[in-house]
């Protein structure tokens, strides 16, 4: 089989009262890649769960080559070749990549002869233009190795029909290209049919041919890649011409006094190993202060310590206090974060969102008096929060399950940026957020900083780094490498230290 | 343990299915049991419509029979509040049968040296004593998986053997009353200490404590900001670390008090049933606690109801031995069935919640 042809006709479907998906079609040429673009909670991703069988829309049907058609689990697609990674991983952290991508097959022999299957595995993967280790536990892999094993596991399946629901979004650009370009090229080969959901213009224009864009579960704009204007696609996501972007508040020069200071922190990764070590950093008052570098270098685990989320050495001292992140220092020295991956790391899954909402100031007033919560009170605020940062949910009890996965980032984005924030972390805050909310949250942790707040931003993304720091730190092999004022920052430079190069 | 079923946000309980389920699926299980039980029963050649008869009778059936019911509730009540604690923190604590004897023991050699003292001052402290005896017993447990990474499950279970051993060790030495012959006990609590009886119910006073404490627990749980933090930290712990919650603290406190509710129940049966703590308290009430609270899905008030219902099968166990002839553990062979269907019903709610999503 070769790469297939695959159309939705007329996709409806509902979540209770909310309709995800209105009448949406959709073809997905033989040996394209099809862009799919939309607002944070449009129905991206509901209409390529729809393609794998994962939901059973109300209406509409599914032809594969011309042929209908119905898709009741993810085995039928399965068995048309179709396969899905996900907007979160899903390989089995205890297990190697190759474990992990043997046992996913579908017909699993009683019994593996590993050595067979290994060698199988390494012929797939000799013709990657990348490199994935086979041999390495999953929970010891990078967010973008993990990605690049998710995007082998599919290929290894001998799946035809690729859905990459926001692929790129832990991928360093130069790994965004490497995997979407290996696609791209398995496509012009004829061997792949893909579907790209991606927030990033440039992906799209880059590795796409057609693209749909989604509003409010409905198509509104199909064609060529090539005959569609940035500005036109804009337009077409949030139903209105694009006002240029906004302009962000003058920078005010950082006051002298230094909010956050780190000494000499070590810290271990997951595998025991020193992956934070001797680390030493000053943020001050009225400053964001970036920390550039490949994702996997230490950054995820300094955040963590600093939240409070991983044991620590060394001292971090936030406005002259030492903090160990316990609820009274928070309040007090105003401590707030926005760690990635925001479902995981930042909301429980078994609460509602009003409850999420309000995780920061549960016990406090208004929410609670004495020890007696005031649900009521709980109620109303989760209401303006979600008012206010254009949260989309079912309802303000919905679990955080049912948000789309940029509007779990906004309410994120709502608890902690209402606080009285003095010092904010903020990890790669805008992976996953649509070009309006990125603007928005941009603007909204500028406005913290204007207002006094100190800015620690971790980011992957260069570009989004130099536009809104004040100063950059470059992290490599777990240590600050490189320093240097933003407005004097040159990307080479800054780029050969990411690479853990020593400067020319 | 990844998941408990039945611990929802209360407030917050979606109105539609997902609330619906969770009260019908556990009425499925003891019908799907009762079934089950029925066709166990008829291989004995007994009428399973007799046998239903005799057991409502015998549980429910005259005031002789509803202070037998509720005077097992009692305990029962307790340890499930010992699961369903726990539960909200994300652990799953079986171990209440050792949090129980050793509370029992507590309770019962704790007044021993104040003979002829103040009824009510003593009767505190044994309470006081069987739960600070069973929240210690717990705790070890929570201690072990917080600081040591050892899953609470299992732990507490091979605990609650080492309780009961502890429990015959002291018993049938260092504390034996030299007089018990036959049944080895410790010295009986002056008889000027038992908990008296509730006019008007003719059950002990324990009853009342069950019921004050399920009650508290309710409260507790649904209304204030420390049941709000420890669904936060039962739903996450890098989340509840994040917004600055003890994690630590917030599990062990929780399992400490869990303790302490399987430590009073031990100690209501000295201090209302027994009169001195001997085997007669190992009776395995701590593992009817782990079906209470999994059948009331973990809510403290539900709890209650489901304890009725099992004390009155309990209670109901003598009469069909009489009647029928039916062996003695043939309520444990019902109540085990349900435990079974309740578990099944789990695993199938799941696989409905995951249905309705699609
Ligand atoms: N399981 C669910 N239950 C209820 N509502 C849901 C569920 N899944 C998605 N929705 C709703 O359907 C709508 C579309 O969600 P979807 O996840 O498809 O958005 P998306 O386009 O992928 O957005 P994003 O860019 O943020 O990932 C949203 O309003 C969301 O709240
Ligand atoms: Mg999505």
């Amino acid at each position: 089989m070769t790469a297939p042809q695959v159309e939705l006709l007329n996709m409806t479907k509902r979540f209770g009262a909310n309709l995800a998906l209105n009448n949406v079609s959709l073809l997905i040429r033989s040996g394209t890649v099809h862009a799919l673009l939309g607002e944070n909670g449009a129905g991206k991703s509901t209409l390529v769960k729809c393609l794998v069988g994962f939901y059973h829309p109300e209406n509409g049907h599914i032809q594969v080559n011309g042929r209908e058609h119905r898709l009741n689990s993810p085995k039928d697609a399965d068995a048309l070749g179709i396969g899905m990674v996900y907007q979160h991983f899903t390989l089995v952290p205890s297990m190697t990549v190759a474990q992990n991508l043997v046992v996913s097959g579908a017909r699993l022999p009683a019994y593996i002869n590993w050595q067979s299957e290994l060698k199988r595995l390494t012929e797939v993967t000799k013709k990657l233009p990348f490199h994935v280790p086979l041999d390495v536990r999953v929970s010891q892999l990078s967010a973008g190795e993990k990605q690049k094993a998710e995007i082998v596991k599919q290929l290894y399946l001998g799946r035809k029909l690729l859905i990459l629901d926001e692929p790129t979004s832990v991928l360093t650009p130069a790994e965004a290209d490497e995997v979407l370009g290996y696609v791209r090229s398995l496509t012009r080969a004829g061997e792949l049919s893909a579907v790209l959901i991606s927030h990033k213009f440039h992906e799209v224009r880059r590795y796409a041919d057609d693209v749909t864009v989604l509003r409010r579960g409905a198509s509104v704009r199909t064609g060529a890649v090539a005959d569609l204007s940035d500005d036109a696609l804009a337009e077409a996501m949030i139903g209105e011409p694009v006002s240029k972007m906004v302009q962000h508040a003058p920078k005010s020069p950082p006051k002298p006094n230094i909010v956050l200071s780190i000494k000499d922190l070590c810290v271990n990764g997951d595998n025991g190993l020193p992956a934070v070590k001797d680390l030493s950093l000053a943020v001050r008052e009225g400053e964001i202060a970036g920390i550039a570098g490949v994702s996997g270098n230490g950054q995820l685990e300094l955040v963590e310590a600093m939240m409070g989320q991983r044991d620590r050495n060394g001292t971090i001292t936030v406005s002259g206090s030492s903090f160990n992140g316990t609820r009274k220092e928070i309040a007090r020295l105003g401590v707030y974060g926005l760690p990635q991956e925001p479902l995981k790391n930042a909301c429980i899954d078994r609460m509602s969102l009003a409850e999420n909402l309000a995780l920061r100031n549960f016990d406090r007033a208004p929410l609670c008096r004495g020890i007696a919560m005031n649900y009521g009170a709980l109620a109303v605020q989760a209401e303006r929060l979600v008012a206010q940062f254009r949260v989309k949910a079912p309802g303000l009890t919905a679990s955080m399950n049912a948000l789309s996965g940029g509007n779990v980032q906004r309410a994120v984005l709502a608890r902690e940026l209402t606080q009285d924030v003095r010092l904010l972390i903020a990890s790669n805050p805008t992976f996953g957020l649509d070009f309006v909310a990125c603007e928005e949250t941009y603007r909204r942790i500028v406005e913290a900083r204007n207002g006094g707040a100190a800015v620690l931003l971790i980011s992957e993304d260069l570009d989004e780094l130099l536009g809104l720091v004040d100063r950059v730190l470059v992290m490599s092999a777990g240590r600050i490498v490189h320093e240097v004022l933003a407005d004097c920052a040159d990307k080479r430079v800054i780029g050969k230290y990411m690479a853990g190069m020593k400067a020319a | 343990m990844s998941s408990i079923s039945g611990i929802e946000s209360p407030p917050s309980n979606p109105p539609g299915t997902a609330a619906q389920l969770s009260v019908a699926l556990p009425v499925l299980a003891v019908l799907l049991a009762s079934a089950v039980f029925a066709a166990f029963v008829a291989l004995y050649g007994q009428n399973p419509f007799t046998v239903f008869g005799l057991i409502v009778q015998g549980g429910f059936g005259s005031s002789f029979a509803w202070q037998d019911t509720l005077s097992r509730a009692a305990p029962l009540i307790l340890v499930g509040l010992a699961v369903a604690i726990p539960a909200q923190a994300g652990l799953v604590i079986i171990g209440g049968e050792g949090a129980l004897v050793l509370g029992g023991l507590a309770g019962a050699v704790v007044t021993l040296p104040f003979a002829g003292a103040h009824a009510l001052p003593m009767q505190v402290i044994m309470l006081v004593a069987g739960a600070l005896a069973g929240g210690l017993w717990f705790g070890l447990a929570s201690l072990l998986r917080q600081y040591r990474g050892v899953n609470e499950t299992i732990s507490s279970l091979l605990l609650s053997y080492i309780g009961i051993a502890i429990f015959h060790h002291l018993t049938e030495g260092l504390l034996r009353d030299p007089a018990s012959l036959d049944k080895p006990s410790t010295h009986p609590i002056d008889p000027s200490y038992m908990l008296p009886v509730l006019p008007g119910v003719g059950v002990h006073a324990g009853l009342a404590v069950s019921l004050a404490l399920a009650i508290i627990a309710h409260v507790v749980l649904r209304y204030t900001r420390w049941g709000f933090a420890l669904r936060v930290v039962g739903g996450s712990a890098r989340v509840a670390r994040m917004v600055g919650l003890a994690v630590n603290r917030w599990v062990i406190g929780a399992t400490f008090v869990a303790g302490g509710m399987a430590g009073v129940a031990g100690a209501i049966e000295v201090a209302a049933v027994q009169g001195t703590a001997n085997s007669s308290l190992i009776v395995g009430y701590g593992y009817s606690g782990i079906l209470v609270a999994f059948l009331a899905r973990h809510q403290p008030l539900a709890i209650v109801a489901v304890a009725l219902l099992i004390g009155g099968m309990q209670a109901s166990a003598s009469l069909l031995q009489r009647r029928l002839e039916l062996p003695d553990a043939t309520m444990l062979v019902f109540q085990g069935l349900i435990f079974v269907c309740v578990l099944v019903a789990d695993a199938i709610a799941q696989q409905l919640r995951e249905n309705t999503r699609r």
